[in-house]
């Protein structure tokens, strides 16, 4: 399966890797043999149960992890450290810096990479937050904002970097079902914007399907590959398999853990 | 399938709606304070009445003692105070052992720094620095002065040893330990952002771990005290300017027991302005702001 559909050249290779790493007793296989490509512009979720390694995967890609097997290939580059071309969102609250105000924090992330400076730096912070709707908390310390506010702080932080990659680890997971509803409809609202490249882990079905345009199947203990599937967000019953795409996922997952199926059923 | 039960068991209650108002519409709610509750909600103000209190209940029991070589009253340190500090000379004492006490506290600050900092990047430097604490911590200070004073005789310098001493690894310690509780999420995005190296305990731990490194430097500036005072009242006046320890010291053998309370009321003193002008605004400035403690 070499053929790409698309006419562009992939942003993140993805092939073979294998990722382990030691507790005090053992020595666990996180995923095993993953491959998969991501484009330009490509909303692509990691979707999978507990345990099927996604996170690790993300963090592998992030540059905190090096694979034990298999490569990872940013703009053909392997990666081999963290950096600031691919911006990590992370699932808590205390990813921002609690002694910078909201501007600070944004502003923060561009000076300590070296991207831009002083009054640059502020412009481009502020520009960020006000599309997060955020304006009026610029002056504001962390700890004032509520989880959801947090998580677009962090958000807007990690998109002033403009990196070749957005990498979310379960961003919305410690928010309400309102709160994290709103949140999606954001992201993708800023997705129409700017067309940013991201990589979103989660094991929510109805959020990968809202979110991603293409989404990787991953089974658990190790991960390993199932299935790589389109979505139009819309959720509606797809005429090739008579069954709604969260169904069908729903199904491809639970298939481990129930022999019997494997057939599609119809209702 | 019919419904057999009578639609009166059901609670069956008429749906409503209601149009919210603005907020800016029903103005300010708020219950007064009284008096009492204004004055008591005052930190400062409750402290200065517990210290009126204990002041009142040392004056009438040294009054009813009688006995001023064992407990002289609160008024008679006060003059004693007044008359040590009008001369000039409780006040040249105490400038000198703040002016020590500032020097060591500033080396053994440094010194802390470039450990943990050390110890935070290298694995033998952390190895070094837990071996460390872990001789030097329970040694007090004092011990070694009679070292000190072979190897750099009567005078400022060995008492400088000391205080580094003491300072050092109460604050290398809290440092330490306050750099490795910093959350793994803080230090991934650090990571992230491309910050290593100095950088990186610059910018990510150390106000990260500020609130251990704040108890670190009160507990340092709290041995450095203690430890001052006590090596002065060992070996006293060096090249004719002593500081507060010989104060008390000197006063002792003058049986002048009004003063060597009004040098130990100079420690508590100077104890005080430190914990409550320096500390308690750096904390409002830094870890209270920030929401890191309450």
């Amino acid at each position: 399966m070499n053929q790409n559909p698309q006419p562009m050249a992939s942003l993140l290779q993805v092939s073979g890797v294998t990722l382990q790493y030691k507790t005090k007793h053992h020595l666990v296989t996180a995923t095993y043999r993953v491959s998969f490509d991501v484009f330009p512009s490509d909303r692509f979720v990691l979707l999978g149960p507990s345990g099927c390694g996604k996170s690790t995967l993300l963090k592998a890609v992030g540059g905190y992890m090096t694979p034990t097997e298999g490569t990872m290939k940013l703009k053909g580059q392997i990666i081999k450290r963290p950096g600031p071309d691919r911006v990590m969102v992370f699932q808590e609250f205390d990813q921002l810096l609690p002694w910078k105000t909201v501007k600070k924090n944004v502003m923060f992330a561009l000076e300590a990479s070296g991207k831009l400076k002083g009054k640059a730096a502020e412009d481009k912070a502020m520009q960020y937050i006000e599309k997060v709707n955020l304006t009026k908390f610029a002056n504001s310390y962390p700890h004032t904002l509520s989880g959801g506010m947090k998580q677009r702080v962090a958000i807007a932080r990690a998109m002033a970097m403009e990196p070749d990659i957005l990498m979310m680890d379960e961003p919305f997971a410690a928010l309400d079902a309102l709160t994290r509803r709103k949140m999606q409809d954001e992201l993708l609202q800023l997705w129409e914007d700017t067309r940013f490249t991201v990589l979103f882990v989660t094991h929510s079905i109805p959020e990968a399907v809202r979110i991603g345009n293409r989404i990787l199947l991953l089974s658990p203990h190790p991960g390993q590959v199932k299935a790589e599937l389109n979505s139009d967000g819309s959720d509606e019953i797809d005429p090739r398999h008579n069954v709604k795409l969260s169904e069908r996922i729903h199904r491809m997952l639970f298939s481990d853990s129930v022999e019997e199926v494997g057939v599609p059923v119809h209702d | 399938m019919t419904d057999t039960r009578p639609p009166a068991a059901v609670n069956i209650r008429p749906e409503y709606e209601l149009q919210t108002q603005a907020s800016r519409d029903f103005g300010v709610v708020e219950k007064p304070l009284t008096v009492f509750e204004k004055l008591y909600n005052h930190a400062g103000l409750r402290k200065t009445c517990l210290l009126i209190l204990m002041a009142i209940l040392w004056e009438v029991y040294a009054r009813r003692l009688n006995n001023p070589l064992l407990v002289p009253t609160f008024v008679s340190t006060i003059q004693a105070f007044w008359d040590a500090m009008a001369s000039g000379d409780l006040l040249s004492k105490s400038a000198n052992s703040v002016r020590l006490l500032l020097q060591g506290y500033a080396i053994g600050l440094s010194l802390a720094v470039a450990l943990t900092t050390f110890a935070m990047m290298t694995q033998i430097g952390n190895d070094l620095l837990e071996t460390l604490t872990a001789m030097f911590n329970p040694l007090p200070a004092i011990a070694l002065l009679p070292i000190s004073l072979i190897w750099f005789g009567l005078g400022d310098k060995s008492i400088m040893f000391v205080l580094v001493h003491s300072v050092l690894w109460a604050v290398a310690l809290n440092t330490h330990s306050g750099f490795k509780s910093v959350s793994n999420t803080l230090r991934m995005v650090g990571r992230n952002y491309g910050l290593r190296g100095v950088g990186y305990v610059r910018k990510i731990l150390i106000p990260a771990a500020f609130p251990s490194i704040l108890t670190g430097l009160k507990i340092g500036w709290a041995f450095a005290w203690r430890t001052l005072i006590a090596a002065e009242l060992v070996f006293g006046a060096s090249s004719g300017k002593g500081g507060l320890g010989w104060f008390i010291y000197e006063s002792k053998n003058q049986l002048d027991i009004p003063a060597v309370f009004a040098g130990l009321f100079t420690v508590i003193i100077i104890g005080l302005l430190v914990e409550n002008l320096i500390f308690r605004n750096v904390e409002a400035a830094t870890v209270k702001k920030w929401g890191m403690q309450n």
